[in-house]
């Protein structure tokens, strides 16, 4: 979330989409219905009318897969209206700038696309630049190459029909929703969007998401109170385990995983720091250099930075290792061992008869968990021969959230601290025991008998994780945020010089250093944790709602936990003020100019007002309306789920992205009779992901005891299916039994004029527990994914329903 | 026991009844009574945490006995969290029965390590010190033979290709953080979790 939970409640219009929030995300609707008690106006846009949808303003229907159909159209709403809020669109995205030369699109495909790879040359897609290296800018936005202009064209094919056409919602309601949203382009409006899964899991996940951005740029929503994008993210840490980079791409801090293409250190923070000659875009990635010096040292803080690069692993360049790649090569035979730590993939991993098969061929598995699950037990499973499969598993139990004491960040980055209550129940550990006791055990294998290339393993900072008593979670809390590696002299504002002794904390990332003298474990969240006395230094556990008028007004809450970065709650926060300071929404600032320093929030970036650019993390420090850096294009288009329902579409020749992530021998049902109905997954406000800490629970259970499918009166009487009966769900790559409920809570909708049927299923269940509570939807979800992210396309994808025939 | 309306609001009067009377004992005390009292600062330990299912992020506040098995003896709602103000969705306010199990019932949880030998049909109990010290050797082993200091190419890489993981968003920031400069100090990069799914 670019804002966090509390400031919902500042929002004049809330759009849910790709999200069902009030059962999800349920405590967030305490801030949802602030803001409509205050006037807000709720939308819901969702295929299945849902509790959010009950408690909206305006609900809308949509297919499946359909949303850039239903965003990009709002684009065009508001282009074609001259609804976009100017002074916002001039300053602080970059709509003014010209695109170079190289840049096309004509009939579904940009310019730069490699038929051999199925990849484009984003080279292509560049900025025409001024002889200094700035972007040339174009401020009437006249320019047929700017970004405005191509935005424009771009969008102009995204008619009310065409949405129509192919999201299948009622054209009133479809209006209704863009005339509430644009609504908010005053300057002193703000609409937030609330988005999930819904969005994420698809071949245009990223693009999805990119639609909304747009829309929220040319409105002047972004940085604002009750505006933002906001990610519901839907695990308790996986906002911080996503900081923390347990993923293949990144490394802590959101920089990038060294490649190939960087053999040296220089070479890789040459990369890191983008360079601008802009003198009023602060480009902040240029101290990414300090940050990963930083880092390298807390990995090694004993090796000088290029030793330790050197002995970090590296992709190929362009390597892929994300989850779906990663089982796929798990299926051919590329693993001999496999940690499911905390997870259990044979339930939640996209198409699970493959992920289920790939952990045969596995010569041991270790999995840790709270309860036995699908992953561990796997190879008693339906379908398997425990007496013909190789695989050797450890199942290792670990402790509840309750029994142990650290760290967690929620949707909104807030690093919240807790605390023990009981102790770990039976044999369990906490999982940081768990991990460092392993690593002792493989070090001191190493120590006794060598091995190939030991030194990153003998190398590694456990001293700083933990001591004789096992592991430590204030040490490395300590370390993530970063101290002094010696004593360093730092000359102060007013011209003295200040000495900050070796082992202390840093204060602030803008002190760490590209020299070896200080160590971070982490960046973004250097200024958690500032002193060694944890009653001081570390600041998540702090409980104090203490706060000024200005800030209560907004609820920012900043003594409360603390937030990553440096306490700031509004990302981009710099764009709600216009150039001399003043609040663009005078009744509910999160920033002010008092002549002397900013006020409320903490501001992004520093500097007096009117002197930056208010995107401080963008190269040329504007919003990206225009996006270069994506793979699958500058402008989000519209392309359908590589499983879909229909042959074509209005926005070109091209059906399906052609960049999307897919494999070899996975079947796509492109308009096939065999399987005609689309299928979308989704949660229960009773169980959670894979089920596997709800499931168990009586109080849990008795409310959503088993699989269901919920599907319309009308399909339901075409295929003579009761409400209450057992039925099947079929495609090529799975079967599935279901409880039918039959609810108007799923209509048919009308694409293309035809009827389209859409069926919906939770992936809650597993064989495992409890009996006859069904399977992992799943078992009928595609391993294809999104061309940037990886995500599979679990949300659309095609099947068949059936009534099971009695027993 | 069939019981008609009318037998069931009575029986409900004379339960208020008997614990209006609770104080005068006469009455059947119930089971809850005791839980109550025992959330008293001198029976029970109180510390705050926050949830682990979504990421809203609410608060909660354990108590746990100070005597007895020392288990969790109540998780309710935090009311000082700005967030959720007490309020609990209906997973949270069941994290007791996910700590604790059904009083009076085996607990579900894991609570040994099982060990599954390969083409085994059954699990077996385990101590930790065998299993971490196997799993360490299987480590060792298998990161050594896969271990791969130059691609192809001819390019350095220093990875081990025969290793890979995924988790855990269920885990703390600390723990991730250890997680990840383990696993990256052994030469992993097929490293993944929930955030990717």
């Amino acid at each position: 979330m670019t804002n966090h939970w509390i400031d919902l409640k500042n929002s004049d219009c809330i759009l849910i989409m790709g999200s069902n929030a009030a059962e999800n995300h349920p405590i967030s609707f305490k801030w949802v219905t602030k803001a409509q008690e205050k006037g807000a106006k709720v939308i819901h846009v969702d295929p299945r009318f849902t509790r959010t949808s009950a408690k909206s303003d305006i609900y809308a229907p949509l297919r499946s897969g359909s949303d850039i159909a239903f965003l990009g159209g709002l684009i065009n709403y508001i282009l074609s209206n001259d609804l976009a809020f100017k002074e916002y669109v001039l300053n602080a995205t970059n709509a003014s700038f010209i695109v170079g030369s190289d840049f096309d699109f004509k009939d579904g495909m940009f310019s730069g696309f490699d038929e051999a790879t199925h990849k484009y040359d984003k080279s292509k897609w560049k900025f025409a630049l001024d002889e200094k290296g700035v972007p040339q800018r174009d401020m009437t936005l006249q320019n047929p190459r700017c970004v405005y202009q191509l935005l424009k064209k771009h969008y102009s094919r995204y008619s009310v029909k065409n949405a129509v056409d192919m999201t299948g919602t009622p054209e009133d309601k479809l209006l209704e929703v863009y005339k509430t949203y644009a609504a908010t382009n005053k300057p002193d409006r703000a609409g937030t969007v609330m988005y999930a899964m819904g969005w994420t899991q698809h071949t245009v996940g990223v693009q999805n998401i990119r639609s909304m951005s747009i829309v929220q740029m040319l409105l002047g929503n972004m940085g604002v109170a009750g505006g933002g994008v906001n990610a519901l993210r839907g695990e308790s840490n996986v906002q911080g385990s996503t900081d923390q980079a347990l993923l293949f791409h990144i490394i802590p801090g959101y920089m990038p995983t060294p490649t190939t293409a960087q053999p040296a250190i220089a070479d890789y923070l040459k990369l890191v720091a983008p360079v601008s000659n802009d003198p009023k875009s602060m480009n902040w990635k240029k101290h990414y250099p300090k940050y990963a010096v930083s880092l390298i040292k807390s990995f090694y803080k004993n090796a000088e930075p290029a030793v330790g690069y050197d002995w970090m692993p590296k992709l190929d360049a362009g390597q892929n290792a994300s989850w779906l790649v990663l089982f796929d090569e798990m299926l051919k035979g590329k693993f001999k061992g496999f940690f499911a730590w905390g997870m259990n993939p044979a339930v939640s991993g996209a198409n699970s008869n493959k992920t289920r098969e790939g952990l045969t061929k596995l010569d041991w598995l270790v999995n840790v968990n709270i309860f036995d699950n699908e992953t561990g037990s796997f190879w008693q499973g339906p379908g398997m021969d425990p007496k013909k499969i190789k695989t050797e598993v450890f199942m290792l139990p670990c402790s509840v959230s309750v029994e142990k004491e650290g760290s967690i960040t929620n949707s909104g980055r807030w690093m919240q601290w807790r605390q023990q209550g009981p102790k770990p129940l039976g044999d369990s550990r906490p999982d940081g025991e768990i991990m460092f006791e392993l690593a002792q055990k493989v070090r001191e294998l190493y120590k006794k008998e060598g091995g190939v290339f030991p030194e990153p393993v003998l190398g590694l900072n456990w001293e700083d994780m933990g001591g004789e008593h096992g592991f430590d979670v204030h040490k490395t809390a300590k370390l993530i945020n970063g101290y002094y590696l010696k004593d360093v002299e730092v000359k102060q504002p007013d011209g003295s010089m200040k000495v900050f002794k070796a082992g202390t904390q840093v204060a602030a990332f803008p002190a760490l250093r590209d020299d070896g003298s200080t160590c971070s474990g982490n960046w973004i969240y250097c200024g958690s944790y500032v002193d060694s006395d944890p009653a001081k230094g570390n600041r998540s556990a702090k409980r104090s709602k203490e706060q000024t008028p200005a800030q209560a007004a907004v609820g920012l809450f900043p003594n409360w936990s603390w937030s990553w970065p440096v306490n700031r709650r509004v990302i981009y926060n710099r764009a709600s003020v216009d150039a001399t300071g003043k609040p663009y929404a005078p009744q509910k600032p999160i920033l002010a100019w008092n002549g002397k320093g900013w006020d409320i929030d903490v501001v992004d970036g520093g500097g007096n007002p009117g002197t930056v650019h208010p995107f401080i993390m963008q190269q040329h420090g504007m919003a990206a309306l225009y996006g270069p850096g994506l793979n699958d294009g500058p402008f989000p288009e519209y392309y359908e789920p590589l499983d879909c329902p229909v042959s074509e579409h209005p926005y070109s020749k091209v059906l399906h992205n052609p960049t999307a992530l897919t494999f070899k021998g996975e079947k796509r049902a492109v308009c096939d009779p065999r399987f005609p109905f689309v299928c979308t997954t989704y949660r229960v406000t009773e169980h959670w992901q894979t089920g596997l800490m709800t499931r168990y629970q009586p109080w849990l259970l008795e409310a959503e005891p088993q699989m269901f499918c919920e599907m319309s009166e009308e399909l339901a009487q075409l295929r003579g299916i009761k409400n209450g009966e057992k039925v099947w769900l079929e495609n090529e790559r799975g079967k599935l039994w279901a409880i039918a409920i039959v609810t108007k809570r799923f209509k048919p909708f009308i694409v293309q004029g035809n009827i389209v049927h859409e069926v919906g299923i939770p992936w809650h269940f597993g064989w495992r527990f409890p009996k006859d509570g069904g399977d992992s939807a799943n078992l009928l979800s595609p391993s294809v994914g999104d061309p940037n992210t990886g995500i599979p396309e679990t949300k659309a994808f095609m099947v068949n329903v059936s009534k099971a025939k009695k027993a | 026991m069939k019981l008609s309306r009318r037998g069931f609001l009575k029986l409900s009067a004379a339960a208020a009844l008997s614990t209006a009377f609770g104080g005068i004992g006469f009455a059947l005390k119930p089971a809850a009574l005791d839980r109550i009292a025992m959330l008293k600062p001198d029976w029970s330990k109180q510390t705050t945490t926050a949830c682990c299912y979504c990421a809203v992020g609410c608060g909660l506040i354990v108590n746990t006995a100070l005597s007895g098995a020392k288990r969790a003896i109540n998780i309710e709602g935090d009311p000082d969290h700005p967030i959720n103000e007490g309020a609990l969705c209906a997973k949270g306010a069941s994290i007791y029965q996910l700590a604790e199990g059904t009083p009076g019932q085996p607990n579900p949880r894991l609570q040994k390590v099982m060990y599954r030998k390969p083409y085994g049909t059954k699990w077996e109990a385990k101590s930790w010190d065998w299993a971490l010290e196997r799993i360490a050797k299987n480590i060792k082993r298998d990161r050594d033979a896969t271990f791969v200091t130059k691609n192809a190419k001819g390019q350095t890489v220093n990875r081990c290709d025969g290793l890979a993981s995924v988790g855990s968003a269920a885990m703390d920031n600390e723990e991730c953080w250890a997680y990840q400069a383990f696993l990256r100090s052994l030469g992993l990069v097929y490293i993944e979790h929930q955030a990717r799914i």
